[in-house]
């Protein structure tokens, strides 16, 4: 119990009849790197809010570094970072100045905030960039910037909702370097995403196909499991069957 | 402590980043104060009569001459009857028709008493009842010129001169009358707008571009998040109110005639009661769209209530209750009072209560209706 970083039991969220999320069960280990694949609509994002605080389940168990779901949401929020799919800094503040803002509400200090960003900023060759509006950065830049920032604050674990979707092969190989970078310091790392390269990277995953997570194990179980060589293969022969489709 | 500091410091980085706010919050209280008082005063002229004269006397003719001096009125035609002279309101040629009946002369003269009709276009509504009103006031003043003449009846027509001498004094000052009535009126407008509008824009506009999701997973609280977007907002509400005193004490030499201290206490307590309101409606609106059409409906309904365009007191009782439902009536009254009336704390201090209910209310709604987690 005590290296889980994520436990989830039969959690449900449901908006009226549907079932976005129905009894889903399982747990992420401390400093791991869990993939949390399904297709559009399959309820991905919805289970990613509610172990991020942003949403309540409808029921079942679940805790985020220790912290209940139902009750403890604020202090989930302490232990956590979160990157969601739409670009989520501030496009008017410098690099700087974003980082400074994030870090400071997580409680970093501001001598503290000032060593780390500078740190940041030489790690990510940012330097000439540092005092320019985050607007006028490519997209690629903005979302190593935003991963940086997400785990700032060194949080327990990390939330991306398709950290990658738009960006570039290269930059994204550089994005899973830093994934693996904070993996390494013990960062437990939660993220969706649809390129099945990318599920290849994670330790295990989970597909969810209707609100279910039909499949977990490590990408190289699943792929004897299911009898192929590909985890787009994986990937289709679960989620063919889906009946929604879209979001 | 520290939390609120960062947020701040964010906020007005961004303000004072956005060349727009920030020409805004001069350009506003100066542009409006200067241009409105003179377009939005309720005088009317080029009031266009046609007069049947049916006595074709001395007297009826300078009646005549006298209306056509007052300068509000363009004499366009006289036609032969008062049927005509319907006519040609029907056309829309003229506003008003006076008709001046047979014996005008000798009724006055003899019994000092005559009746004169009058006919008015009524679809534009200010323009017929105050140009009806003028047109009493000239006739009324043209008997009272009499009198001195014709001594007549004395009762009737020193009645008559009481009520004229009081038409009067409200009527020959009239851009006076509507500039100091009308720019503490515009002092208000100016800080419902900064309240109602640009904060629930601010703060629907991170949830649209996705950074208030950002800020709902971090640990900031509920009302660190509030003040943080108050208090930015309040400053500058606060000092677009202060650019709008010292233009109209450039503009227009009005100075508060009661405390200025008095005058910031109720502006500071009307900018929280309206700050709250835009967070009230930015908790219910998912976009700018949403957020601009609430925010237009209350601040519409506030405006016409609130006595900036007309007396609450001639409104109907139902109209005059909602009237002080809404927190500008009760700012609008007080900025009026201490600005021209000098009234004192005591005199305005149950309006102060009233804000403070407004501000305690909208706020607390908006606190309540606002979500970390959903």
């Amino acid at each position: 119990m005590e290296n889980k970083a994520i436990i989830c039991k039969d959690l449900t969220k449901q908006f009226g009849d549907f079932k976005a999320v129905d009894k889903i069960t399982f747990d992420v280990d401390q400093g791991e790197i869990f993939g949390f694949l399904g297709a559009n609509g399959a309820g991905k994002t919805t289970a990613m809010r509610i172990l991020c605080g942003l949403s309540y389940p409808t029921s079942g168990e679940a805790t985020v570094a220790g912290f209940n779901v139902y009750k403890e949401q604020e202090l989930i929020k302490k232990n956590i970072g979160y990157m969601s799919q739409k670009f989520s800094l501030y496009d008017n503040l410098t690099i700087l100045e974003n980082i400074e803002f994030y870090g400071g509400v997580y409680g970093v200090s501001r001598a503290e905030i000032k060593a780390r960003s500078a740190d940041l900023v030489h790690t990510l060759g940012l330097e000439k960039e540092a005092k320019k509006l985050v607007g006028e950065l490519p997209l690629g830049w903005k979302q190593k910037l935003a991963f940086s920032v997400a785990i700032f604050h060194r949080p327990k674990i990390v939330f991306l909702d398709e950290p990658t979707g738009g960006v570039d092969p290269i930059t994204r190989r550089q994005f899973w370097d830093m994934i693996y970078e904070a993996a390494a310091s013990n960062i437990t790392v939660f993220v969706t995403t649809h390129y099945m390269d990318e599920a290849e990277y994670c330790n295990r995953i989970s597909i969810m196909v209707d609100g279910k997570v039909e499949a977990m194990d490590s990408p190289t179980n699943l792929k004897q499991r299911f009898n192929t060589h590909s985890m787009d293969e994986v990937f289709y022969q679960l989620a063919r069957g889906a009946k929604r489709s879209g979001d | 402590m520290e939390v609120l500091k960062f947020i701040l410091q964010k906020e007005f980085r961004q303000i004072f980043r956005d060349k727009i706010i920030l020409a805004m919050m001069f350009v506003m209280p100066t542009v409006q104060l200067i241009i409105m008082p003179f377009a939005a005063n309720f005088e009317v002229k080029n009031i266009n009569v046609a007069y049947v004269d049916n006595d074709h006397s001395s007297y009826s003719q300078r009646l005549v001459e006298k209306i056509a001096a007052s300068g509000y009125f363009k004499i366009v035609s006289s036609p032969q009857s008062y049927k005509e002279g319907l006519k040609m309101i029907e056309k829309g040629d003229a506003d008003l028709v006076l008709e001046i009946p047979l014996g005008f002369e000798r009724n006055l003269v003899r019994e000092g008493l005559q009746e004169v009709n009058m006919a008015v276009d009524a679809i534009n509504g200010t323009k017929s009842s105050l140009g009806g009103a003028y047109l009493t006031n000239v006739i009324a003043d043209f008997n009272s010129n009499l009198d001195v003449n014709i001594k007549a009846s004395k009762s009737v027509v020193q009645g008559q001169a009481a009520t004229i001498e009081i038409a009067n004094s409200n009527w020959y000052n009239p851009h006076a009358e509507y500039k100091y009535y009308m720019v503490p009126g515009i002092l208000v407008l100016l800080l419902t707008m900064i309240g109602g509008f640009i904060t629930a824009l601010n703060i629907v506009k991170e949830k649209e571009i996705g950074t208030i999701e950002q800020i709902n997973v971090t640990p900031i609280k509920k009302w660190q998040f509030i003040l943080g977007k108050l208090i930015p907002f309040w400053i500058v509400g606060m000092i677009v109110f202060t650019v709008g005193m010292i233009v109209m004490y450039i503009v227009y030499g009005i100075f508060p005639e009661g405390s200025l201290l008095l005058l910031y206490l109720f502006a500071a307590v009307y900018l929280i009661a309206l700050l709250g309101l835009g967070l009230l409606i930015s908790t219910l609106a998912d976009t700018q769209l949403q957020a601009m059409f609430i925010a237009y409906f209350f601040m519409m309904v506030f405006m016409l209530m609130s006595g900036f365009f007309k007396s609450t007191d001639s409104m109907p009782g139902w109209a005059r209750i909602i009237s002080q439902c809404t927190p500008v009536t009760h700012f609008i009254t007080v900025v009026r009072l201490i600005v021209l009336k000098g009234s004192s704390f005591q005199e305005v201090k149950l309006e102060l209560l009233y804000l403070i209910g407004f501000a305690f209310l909208l706020n607390s709604l908006a606190i309540y209706n606002y979500r970390k987690t959903a």
